[in-house]
């Protein structure tokens, strides 16, 4: 019984494998250049999908982006140039982690804005509190 | 007193958020394009119908146009097109197609069965100057000056509204 559990699980494992490895077999020079790729393109989003990154998608038009990211890549060109490449067609969108800059602050400034503005109720409410408490003992 | 307004606060800012959200909710997955305002891509590509015919960005200036990106496996393509149809034959502006990621077979067989408005179609089998304009979801229109320069995109179907107060306007400029 075990025995067949295992052999099971060997399968899904087996299978599984194959699904990642299943999209564009791409030859890199060096694991560098690889573990790179796959960085890159988890950090770029699919325009087609939105809310998908690159490495995962499987729209047309992530494949072709991902060709042309190991294009660029095979080619010597760094990360900086890939992703410039990109935000030139699609605008700042494609990155998950969009520079920071003019157009973007809100973005990046909003959770802490958000943090202060939730700290400083909590604080009032705290105090609010400690207050009437206060009050009531002294009445008491 | 104004412990008591707080909620109130923060319930109408909610409605406005939510009102905002809903308004944009459309026109959420559109993007704007950072060629606006720049030169359109260059590119040299083979006209549908004619592949031993090709057509340069250079080819193409000395008059504004709309260059339309469709192909036959779209179906808002097929939804957009008698409204790009219209446009074409009021002679408003020059309307050339960019066949996007099709088969040319596929692609006249589309134009026979619906029309062809376009002066011609610019055949992008592979995708790759679509990558080079920023196209992620065909129909998109780009209207172009006489100088080559991006000044207008629309994404998603080509509507009479859109020509009326974005196309037209320009064109007459």
């Amino acid at each position: 019984m075990i025995k067949q559990w295992i052999k099971l699980a060997a399968i899904l494992v087996a299978l599984s494998v194959m699904s990642v490895s299943a999209k564009e077999p791409l030859v890199f020079d060096t694991p560098e250049q690889e573990a790179r790729y796959q960085k890159l393109t988890v950090e770029l989003r699919c325009m087609v999908c939105q809310n998908q990154n690159l490495a995962d998608s499987d729209a047309p038009l992530a494949q072709d982006l991902r060709k042309e990211i190991y294009d660029m890549m095979i080619a010597g060109r760094d990360d900086e140039y890939i992703k410039t490449f990109l935000v030139d067609r699609y605008g700042d969108f494609v990155l998950y982690r969009p520079e920071l800059k003019g157009n973007t602050l809100a973005l990046w400034l909003m959770p802490g804005v958000l943090l202060a503005i939730g700290a400083i109720a909590l604080g009032f409410t705290v105090r609010n509190r400690n207050r009437k408490l206060a009050a009531q003992r002294q009445e008491g | 007193m104004i412990g008591r307004l707080v909620p109130v606060i923060i319930f109408l800012a909610l409605g406005v958020l939510l009102a905002v959200g809903l308004k944009i909710a459309d026109h959420k997955t559109e993007i704007p394009s950072p060629l606006i305002g720049k030169k359109m891509p260059e590119f040299t590509l083979p006209v549908l119908g004619k592949e031993d015919v090709t057509v340069s960005t250079e080819d193409l200036l000395g008059a504004p146009f709309l260059l339309n990106v469709w192909a036959s496996w779209c179906p808002t393509c097929r939804y957009e097109h008698p409204v790009i149809t219209d446009l074409a034959k009021s002679g408003a502006v020059r309307v050339i197609g960019l066949n996007y990621r099709d088969e040319a077979t596929d692609a006249q067989q589309w134009l026979r069965r619906f029309g062809d408005p376009y002066e011609f179609s610019l055949a992008d089998v592979s995708g790759r100057i679509g990558i080079d304009f920023g196209v992620y979801a065909a129909p998109e229109s780009f209207l172009v000056d006489a100088e080559g320069n991006v000044v207008f995109k629309q994404i998603g179907a080509m509507t009479h509204e859109v020509i009326e107060q974005e196309i037209l306007p320009r064109v007459r400029q």
